[in-house]
């Protein structure tokens, strides 16, 4: 190739604009608003004065400048750029190094002008093109903006209404919190004379037991000496003691007739009224003859016990299956406070001495007689008393949460005029081949295979994350599910101006890393006037 | 990629639990899943065997001399089994070894197809002959090769020096085939007893198998059955290994035997396993360490400031590779004693290779020099194919691209940024369910117009083709190999399976010429629905890797027709490649040049196009060991070799990101990885300061494309590798002989990378005392010889072009390969300190296979002599125009002419302007304007 061709090429730009052709000549490249630099047959001086060439040096495809100005119209210079007036379209720089490539850059075909590359000129049908996308964008973003109005007066009329409603319970707060507390005199007043009552029953009732069980154990000598004396001749001697082995002293297997004396506080035998004295003494040894030979030891009483312990392991366990992690932290908050106030509950339910089923099993089924009904009366008002308490207490709670969510949906970030307010406790969904996707915005993204499986939570909120001009654009959710090997699932959703609020697509452009658009009008701008966006873009 | 999978719930549970077991979540190695020499049964064996005594026998009175070999029996004495040793003076200075048994009991594994032909041989001349041995001439430099009958050794010597042993150690062993001898199989016993009683007359010189000495028929653990993990491997050809030992004399530095992770200088193995080549799948593997890797090439060069030599060990089964070295073990204060008390042995490298089964075939190239051997290794086994010169250019990859939008987006991301690149990559998920030749339909709809889209942007792609196929019955691709009967089958006869990516997997056998001919003309454009000429071809996964198979690969009783995988493991790869290849240049019409990567190879792989170096990580260790990887497969024929920049496994810091761009765009294959569960990592998305450093280490390699493009066509025409250990240029540079921290492009670019995290500056080593380099980022000359401390920063490594080197590049970058075809040149002239430069240019169409078939080309020498800069013609018999003119001439060391004269062959003389730095002694001539493909010279007055 020659590359006289490629000398001071000077190039004609046609530009239309009101149907009047105008003809400018500046050397290839060169964007009209540097046309004074280049004065043809005057030596040219770099745009960044690092040297000054006689004029056929500019655009002869040999870089002499340090900044490419002297080559702005060929390839020559690996920093220049070119200018393609692109008349019909927006007119635009490329670097230099696309000047004759082969590939069309400029719809005016300009940068092609000696590769051998066929390029149509597509200027007008662009312009045409982008004209049109533009009304489209305008109309959606005046009428989103002016949605955006709409969104910004409602969530400042929401904001005042929530400000007020966080006073007004505020002020129920304060009337709550004072009855709880006159609530809880009453409860702890009425609580005294039961508890007194109470312990007055028991007492009675303990000693009423002892008695009982005197008599019992009286029973039991008796028949005992009866079954011992085995003559009948109511004297029980070392002999009929002696078959006894359970009361080997030494538990050396054989009860020896020292021994059985011994037992017997030295006697041979013993009548009835000194019985009583060996009675004390071998009672707790002393098996029944009746009852002897049916005395298996009793069920170990640990069964129930580690079955409720492998209750409570299991119970634990499968807290911690669910699939969806952060829910189960949520989860976990509210099961604590269950937990709590189940607690709370079961300690009050054992005030009462109700006789477990294990202590059953050693006194002998004699219950505790009812209260008397002055008792009784004491514990209905102090029941009563603590009902009241707990609902207050309740009640109380209640509020408490109203205003903390409260507090804190007042407290999101929602945008320079709250416009994003809106967005809050809602939720928005896509539906791809696969899996919906799920943005509750301030809140999580999710993502559920459609044909059955558990939601991934692909983040929780975490921050607004656009550029610092354009903060409010770009939502960033993070800490989802982690990844196997991998980082934990984020997701970064781009806002765009449109007249609906709707997920438009999602992505995951690095693994778990998530993508997803996201249209609403809270991000329309104020639309600057159709006609400076559409000729703002042509120059001439 | 190797086996590391995130959605296994889209797998079969097989794999699930596969995974589960195999993928412990650590990032190390599992040492545990690959073989010791200790667990590889005849490997075991043969080392259990020391030096000493050999058992064999050269029976001379069965010596044959004819034109072209030399035939010799060989009996052990031991067990009477008579081996056939063939002699052959190969044209340019080898010799061939071959020893198979005289009367296998069926054939051994002779491997096909690596060989570019049957050698041409020289006549062998008996010098002289008596009961104890030959002596027979090897034809120039008094070269003789020597036969000891008594044991039988070989030795080559040139004048009295030895050059090179064979069984001077006496570690020949050669495990005859036999019939199984324990009760449990033999149905035959009738017929063992006949033989039994017919060895019984005494049968001279008549081999009858059976009758053999009885420590010979010991039958040893793993000799008939071997199992590791849960893997048992059935032998029904029994035990079947080889093993020769070789001697080098006068030789401390031996290199070669990729693929392993390993320094460039091989070690020492005593004590340790031994080298070994056996292709696997190995996930996450360690640096710095002999286990096998993904390819396997059995060749290894010796080195002394005296003579390179090279030994090619032609067997495609299980081999281990140890090395032993008289002074490997000595420290300096040890070799300094043997220096003072003058009582110094020679040094003496020692080598020893065990296969497990096929024949012995062993190439020994004398040198003397390296260049020598490369010509010498070409000649037997090819060249490196002739790349497209775009696959020279940068390669963007990823696992994976997903959709066509991400690829759009990708590739304007790469002109919004003005980063120039020529290939983007497709992996796995790209398919239909990993069915390949196949197209996801949701991600890429529209395959050509994606396509198209990049065509017109003069921009290519690649996507991924894997040997192993979805065992499904709606998948064309598997019905038509399994009606074909071209699966390879397991022992038991049916079609081998396996679990790979698809899940159950069929292995195509790529060693049956029918299968591959197949497979090729499933590239058409037809065929390959989608496909178009600006797509190519990536094999991965070649070695084969089967994820539940024995250490990840196919079971070695595995059938291929009727050899075992045992014997051809190692080659398996090659074809897969090869077949792809042959299917790219038949789609063409055999126009058009091939582009294949395969991440399997063996011998000969070099004629089929591209390696990578596997499933390497984002650390800096990786980073460094890619240079002696690269290196080392360079010595042994492939030079298109690359790491992934990046590292494939984990994530980059931005630092070493840069310093891999910055090393990759300095090696030969230059593409960017990563795996799927690492974050994005395109150039652009680090700030706009690394931004700027990638780019400008992708256009330098951009720049020098020219360079790169003659390199290739070098190592295609004489076999010269591309990237060099600098001991290459400067043999008798004993500084240079264990140097694999830098590196020499072709003879005239020095590159020292930088791979320490932090660093500050490096130490450089610039070779050739009396020669001169010159710094290509500061013009700034030093001198050779010398150790030379260079201080960098992040914006770029050490590269240094020789004195007395002329270097072409196009210095206009643009965003590919392809819109840079017409642009013109600058000449890089370095001069010598005796004011002495040449160097080369070659050009062609940069795609077709006409610079070969019609000649196609300019090649031109460009002198610097005597104050005058020339250009002429090197191949008189081509033809060939170009646009390119040279645009620019640099001329680094120059003084100060008062004019400088262009004169082109029409007689027409013009004075061209110029500038002079002085500080650095810069001369550029401005705009020659001259046609590079004709004759000029320009003369400085």
């Amino acid at each position: 190739m020659s590359c006289a061709l490629l000398l001071l090429l000077m190039s004609l730009a046609l530009a239309i604009r009101t149907g009047a052709a105008v003809e400018i000549q500046r050397p290839r490249g060169v964007p009209l608003s540097k046309r004074q630099f280049y004065e043809e047959n005057k030596p040219f001086t770099c745009l960044d004065g690092s040297s000054t060439i006689p004029f056929d040096r500019v655009n002869d495809d040999y870089c002499d400048c340090r900044d490419g100005s002297d080559e702005p119209g060929t390839a020559a210079c690996p920093n220049g750029s070119f200018h393609c007036t692109n008349a019909g379209f927006r007119p635009t720089f490329i670097p230099s190094s696309r000047i004759n490539d082969g590939i069309c850059d400029c719809c005016d075909t300009t940068d092609e002008y000696n590769s051998g590359a066929t390029c149509q000129n597509t200027c007008r049908e662009m312009g045409r093109k982008e004209r049109e996308s533009l009304q489209i964008m305008a109309e959606i973003t005046k009428e989103g903006f002016m949605l955006k109005q709409q969104l910004i007066h409602e969530a400042k009329r929401g904001q005042e209404d929530k400000q007020g409603k966080l006073t007004e319970l505020q002020g129920s707060k304060k009337g709550l919190e004072e009855k709880v507390e006159a609530l809880r005199t009453v409860k702890e007043t009425a609580e005294d004379p039961e508890k007194e009552a109470k312990e007055l029953h028991l007492k009675a009732w303990e000693e009423q037991k002892e008695l009982i069980r005197m008599e019992k154990d009286k029973t039991r000598m008796a028949e005992a000496f009866l079954e011992l004396d085995d003559d009948a001749d109511g004297y029980v001697s070392v002999a009929e003691l002696q078959s006894h082995l359970e009361l080997d002293p030494d538990s050396d297997g054989s009860l020896t007739e020292t021994e059985t004396q011994g037992l017997l506080g030295g006697a041979d035998k013993v009548d009835t009224s000194a019985f009583e004295t060996v009675w004390s003494g071998i009672k707790d040894k002393y098996l029944s003859e009746v009852s002897q030979g049916q005395s298996d030891p009793p069920a170990p009483v640990e069964t129930p016990q580690e079955e409720e312990t492998r209750d409570f392991v299991s119970d634990h366990d499968s807290d911690h299956y669910p699939e969806d992690y952060a829910g189960e932290e949520e989860d976990v908050e509210d099961d604590e406070e269950d937990d709590d106030h189940e607690e709370e509950e079961e300690e009050e339910e054992k005030v009462p001495p109700t006789v477990q089923t294990p202590e059953k099993r050693e006194d002998d089924e004699v219950s505790m007689p009812p209260y008397d009904t002055e008792t009784q009366s004491l514990i209905d008002a102090a029941q009563k008393a603590r009902d009241d308490f707990d609902e207050a207490e309740r009640a109380l709670r209640q509020v408490d949460d109203q205003m903390k969510n409260l507090e804190k949906e007042i407290g999101f970030d929602f945008g320079p005029s709250a416009e994003f307010a809106y967005l809050y406790s809602q939720c928005y969904e896509l539906s791809t081949s696969e899996y919906i996707y799920r943005l509750c915005p301030f809140n999580r993204v999710s993502q559920k295979p459609k044909f059955g499986g558990s939601e991934t939570n692909l983040g929780l909120w975490g921050q607004w994350a656009g550029p610092e001009d354009n903060l409010y654009s770009v939502m960033k959710y993070d800490h989802g599910q982690g990844c196997w090997q991998g980082p934990n699932r984020s997701t970064t959703v781009k806002l765009t101006c449109g007249k609906e609020t709707v997920v438009t697509s999602t992505s995951e452009p690095s693994r778990c890393e998530y993508l997803m658009e996201f249209t609403t009008p809270a991000v329309c701008q104020e639309p600057a006037s159709l006609d400076e966006v559409l000729h703002g873009h042509t120059e001439l | 990629m190797a086996a590391f999978v995130v959605s296994p719930l889209k797998m079969g549970p097989l794999l699930v639990l596969w995974l589960a077991v195999c993928l412990s979540g650590t990032w190390a190695v599992d040492r545990g899943n690959f073989k010791t020499c200790d667990q590889s049964a005849f490997c075991k064996r043969q080392r259990a065997l020391k030096p000493g005594q050999s058992p064999y026998r050269a029976l001379l009175e069965t010596l044959e001399l004819t034109n072209t070999k030399l035939t010799l029996q060989l009996i052990n004495d031991n067990n009477k089994v008579r081996l056939l040793l063939e002699l052959y003076r190969l044209q340019g200075n080898m010799t061939r070894v071959k020893i198979n048994e005289l009367k296998p009991l069926k054939p051994r594994f002779e491997v096909p197809d690596v060989l570019i032909n049957d050698p041409p041989t020289e006549p062998l001349s008996l010098l002289s002959r008596d009961e104890n041995g030959v002596v027979l001439s090897l034809g120039a430099d008094s070269q003789r090769l020597i036969v000891s009958a008594k044991p039988f050794r070989l030795d080559i010597m040139e004048g009295r020096e030895v050059l090179l042993s064979l069984n001077s150690r006496g570690l020949l062993a050669f495990e005859h085939l036999r019939i199984r001898k324990d009760t449990k199989v033999d149905p035959e016993g009738t017929e063992n007893k006949e033989e039994t009683e017919a060895a019984n007359e005494p049968a001279e010189g008549e081999e009858v198998w059976g009758e053999k000495a009885k420590e010979d028929e010991k039958v040893e653990d793993g000799m008939w059955e071997e199992t590791f993990k849960s893997h048992t491997d059935s032998k029904p050809n029994g035990p079947s290994s080889i093993s020769l030992d070789f001697s080098l004399p006068g030789v401390e530095n031996v290199y070669g035997i990729p693929e392993h992770a390993d320094s460039l200088k091989l070690k020492a193995t005593d004590g340790g396993d031994p080298y070994r080549l056996f292709n696997l799948d190995v996930f996450q593997y360690e640096v710095f360490n002999p286990m096998a890797l993904y390819g396997a090439i059995p060749v290894m060069l010796s080195h002394s400031a005296q003579r390179t030599m090279g030994i090619f060990w032609l067997n495609a089964a299980e081999t281990w590779v140890d090395i032993s070295s008289n002074t490997a073990g000595k420290t300096v204060f040890g070799q300094m004693l043997d220096y003072v008390q003058g009582s110094s042995e020679t040094p003496q490298t020692d080598v020893r290779w065990i296969s497990e089964s096929g024949i012995i075939d062993v190439f020994i190239m004398l040198g003397p020099t390296p260049a020598d051997v490369f010509s010498q290794y070409a000649s037997l086994t090819g060249t490196q194919a002739f790349p497209p010169l775009s696959a020279l250019a940068y390669h963007q990859c990823r696992w994976n691209y997903n959709d066509q939008e991400d690829v759009a987006a990708v590739d304007q991301g790469f002109d919004d940024h003005d980063i120039p690149y020529d290939f983007i990559w497709l992996d796995i998920e790209h398919t239909d369910g990993k069915r390949y030749f196949t197209w996801d339909h949701h991600k890429f709809p529209q395959p050509k117009d994606m396509l198209q889209g990049l065509l017109d942007k003069r921009r290519k792609m690649v996507t991924i083709v894997d040997p192993h196929i979805k065992v499904d019955s709606s998948y064309k691709i598997h019905n038509e190999i399994r009606s074909k009967g071209f699966y390879v089958k397991s022992k038991d006869g049916g079609d081998y399976e396996g679990w790979c990516w698809p899940g159950n997997s069929g292995y195509p056998d790529f060693t049956n010429p029918e299968m591959r001919a197949w497979w090729a003309s499933m590239f058409a454009y037809d065929q390959y629905e989608g496909s178009m000429e600006n797509m190519y071809t990536w094999n991965d996964m070649n070695e084969p890797s089967v994820f539940n198979g024995p250490e990840v690969t196919m079971h070695k009783d595995a059938l291929h027709g009727n050899w075992e995988n045992r014997d051809l493991h190692n080659l398996y790869g090659l074809y897969v490649q090869r077949a792809t290849a042959e299917g790219l240049i038949e789609r063409s019409g055999g126009v058009e040049r091939p582009f294949v990567l395969a991440r399997a190879f063996f011998a000969g792989s070099q004629r089929y196009g591209a390696v990578w170096t596997g499933d390497n990580a984002a650390e800096w260790d990786h980073l460094k060991i890619s240079i002696p990887m690269c290196l080392s497969l360079g010595l042994v024929g492939v030079s298109f070799c690359g790491a992934d920049v990046g590292g494939f496994f984990k994530s980059p810091s931005t630092e070493l990101l840069v310093r891999w761009y910055q090393t990759g765009a300095y090696q030969p294959f230059f593409r960017a990885h990563a795996h799927l569960d690492t974050p994005r990592r395109e150039p652009w998305l680090f700030g706009p300061e690394n931004t700027a450093l990638i780019r400008e280490a992708v256009r330098q390699r951009y720049a020098l494309l020219p360079y790169w493009y003659q390199l290739f066509y070098h190592a295609h025409h004489s076999g010269q590798p591309v990237m060099r250990p600098l001991w290459v240029e400067y043999p008798q540079d004993t500084a240079t002989f264990s140097m694999d921290d830098q590196f020499l492009l072709g003879r005239d670019l020095l590159v020292h990378p930088v791979t320490e995290e932090g660093a500050r500056g490096v130490t450089a080593y610039l070779p050739g005392k009396g020669e001169v380099w010159f710094d290509v980022h500061t013009f700034q000359k030093h001198n050779g010889a010398q150790n030379l401390y260079i201080p960098v920063t992040i914006s770029s490594i050490p590269v240094f072009q020789r004195g007395g080197s002329i270097i072409p590049r196009k210095a206009r970058v643009r965003r590919s390969s392809s819109c840079m075809e017409h642009d013109p040149y600058t000449l890089f002239v370095a001069l010598s300190p005796k004011r002495f430069a040449q160097g080369e240019l070659y050009i062609d169409d940069g795609h077709t296979f006409n610079f070969d078939k019609q000649k196609q080309f300019i090649h031109r020498r460009f002198s610097f002599a005597n104050n005058a800069l020339s250009s002429r013609n090197l191949a008189p018999g081509s033809q060939f125009t170009t646009f390119s003119w040279v645009e620019k001439i640099v001329i680094l060391g120059a003084s100060k002419p008062s004019k400088a004269t262009l004169k082109t062959p029409d007689g027409k003389e013009s004075l061209l302007e110029f500038e002079f730095d002085a500080s650095m002694s810069v001369l550029t001539l401005r705009k020659p304007g001259v046609n590079a493909g004709l004759d000029w010279t320009v003369v400085l007055q």
